[in-house]
């Protein structure tokens, strides 16, 4: 089984860090990954830029809106996400309407640009 | 990372918002701050032993208006506040402060907190060293060594700036929309006040300075997350993190100034210019131009450039024109003329430049450039001693250096035919 683990935690703090502190995280974050790596057990790693880089696109009825600023909302779940290379901002808003389109439930997608990608492949 | 690090950075975050909490509910900014100080100790001797409560915030203010109070009463001889540990609903306590306290909530606390920091009355350098000691929470000793200045002196510019707030009023009304908007733009300029002291240090004080701009960033990211809207805070938030990315680049190994097109672009910071090109695609969906915005347009075109000569100084120009119009200064159109050397060619840009002389004259990169421009025109002499005036007006050694090397060009094109001809 493919498992995603998905990251929470305080921007405020992680923010907050000295360049020095987060090479330290990096760092130690990268000798895990690299066990699981060597093993042929890990797919892409994303690091994703800070929430205020985020877009939203709500839909709840009819025509999606666009909302700055990261998903808010906490009735709904996560359930899956997408990576797409855009030139800009209007193009990941139109992916993201083109997905919104075809989704008979409502929903939100948020835009968040990545930051660090490490495209390993799990060969599994 | 360990406890005390882990504590320490948590308390770092959380302190515009509980400071703003605690200035709303004390209206006084020395017993804020006290009480502030009072539940980080708790927080230190409380946190490793309890674990790190789930809303840092919440917890610090609780206990520090619990703290306050305590002395207040301790003050008129009552009876103390419990102790927090034998608070048995903190927990509830806390979601509960936390309910009340919502993001409208901390949004004004917060914006006021920053907004006392830059009454009109205070001059620029007691705004910016009140926000770093107040809602930074940077010590006297660190603001003092970032301003070059003694521990005392500092100290007593602190205590005059408070005293001078104290005595204007602090504004604790809940602010309508006119007036948010107003605070919001003069904590935006107290906010690159702070960047720019930071960002226009030497080579030499660039790291206890450079602490500034990560300081700053920090403020406008916070800014940015409690008014996700505002194209400007956007504008302002992408435009500091584009110039502070250049910041590796900017100095050479001797420590003097190496120019925007000379600069070796694969030191400058890709992250920070990835977060600040996608704050400068958000803000521009808004289609609300503001000056902020526009210098970030500008600061992204740099960046997009993988080489100087890649640069797009035709939308450049464009942009300072916007700007002109938006905000009208002789330093605006002196910024503009560069652009338009680029794309007309010296003799342009000068006759531009010219006009400002009488705003300028006062102006280091007033005479630097023009000195440049009447080089590259084979105007040597007038362009020398343009430089001579640029010298003397230098902010710092770096400054002053990099023209010196000007005028050893000047003087080596001087002597260059001779040396020709005898060969």
């Amino acid at each position: 089984m493919l498992y995603a683990i998905l990251c929470y935690a305080s921007e405020d703090v992680v923010s907050g860090w000295s360049k020095e502190q987060d090479d330290a995280v990096m760092a130690k974050l990268a000798a895990v990954q690299e066990k699981y790596a060597r093993a042929g057990k890990l797919g892409p790693v994303a690091r994703l830029l800070p929430t205020t880089a985020a877009t939203t696109l709500r839909k709840v009825k009819g025509e999606p809106v666009v909302i700055d600023g990261p998903f808010a909302e906490t009735k709904e779940q996560f359930l899956g996400f997408y990576t797409v290379d855009c030139a800009d901002l209007d193009e990941a808003v139109q992916f993201a309407r083109e997905i919104s389109d075809v989704n008979p439930s409502g929903g939100s997608y948020e835009i968040r640009p990545v930051g660090v990608l490490n495209p390993v492949k799990a060969t599994i | 990372m360990n406890d005390a690090e882990w504590i320490s950075a948590a308390l770092a975050a959380a302190r515009p918002k509980a400071m703003g909490a605690l200035l709303r509910y004390f209206r006084d900014l020395d017993t804020a701050e006290e009480a502030f100080q009072d539940a980080c100790l708790r927080a230190l001797k409380n946190w490793p032993q309890n674990g790190p409560p789930r809303d840092p915030a919440a917890w610090l203010i609780l206990v520090g208006r619990n703290s306050g109070i305590d002395a207040v009463r301790k003050r008129s001889r009552q009876a103390e506040m419990p102790d927090e540990d034998k608070i048995s609903d903190l927990e509830d306590a806390e979601t509960d402060i936390a309910d009340r306290l919502d993001g409208a909530h901390y949004r004004d606390d917060i914006l006021r907190l920053l907004f006392v920091c830059c009454h009109p009355d205070l001059p620029a350098t007691q705004q910016i060293a009140l926000a770093l000691r107040i809602v930074s929470g940077l010590s006297v000793r660190q603001i003092a060594r970032a301003f070059l200045v003694s521990e005392a002196a500092m100290e007593q510019r602190i205590t005059r700036a408070k005293a001078r707030i104290a005595a204007a009023g602090i504004p604790f009304e809940t602010p309508g929309p006119v007036e948010r908007a107003e605070r919001l733009a003069s904590v935006a300029a107290m906010l690159y006040l702070v960047f720019n002291e930071g960002y226009s240090a030497g080579s030499g004080e660039a790291e206890a300075r450079g602490a500034l701009c990560d300081e700053a960033i920090r403020l406008a990211r916070l800014l940015l997350r409690l008014f996700q809207t505002e194209p400007e805070i956007m504008g302002l938030t992408a435009l500091m993190l584009l110039q502070h990315a250049r910041t590796p680049a900017r100095f050479d190994a001797d420590g003097e100034i190496v120019l925007l097109e000379d600069q070796d672009r694969s030191l400058w910071h890709p992250k920070m210019i990835d977060e600040g090109l996608a704050l400068v695609d958000k803000a521009l969906r808004h289609w609300k131009p503001g000056p902020y915005q526009v210098q970030a347009a500008i600061a992204a075109l740099h960046a997009r450039a993988r080489r100087a000569e890649d640069t797009d100084w035709g939308e450049i120009d464009l942009l300072y024109g916007l700007l002109e119009r938006l905000q009208p200064s002789p330093v605006v159109t002196l910024n503009r003329a560069v652009a338009v050397s680029k794309v007309e060619g010296p003799e342009a840009a000068l006759a531009m430049v010219e006009p400002l002389e009488e705003r300028l004259s006062g102006y280091f990169h007033f005479h630097g450039l023009r000195g440049g421009l009447l080089m590259q025109l084979g105007r040597n002499e007038e362009a020398r001693i343009a430089f001579d005036r640029a010298i003397a007006l230098a902010n710092t050694p770096a400054e002053a250096a990099h023209i010196r090397r000007h005028i050893d060009r000047l003087a080596s094109k001087a002597t260059a035919p001779q040396a020709a001809s005898r060969r």
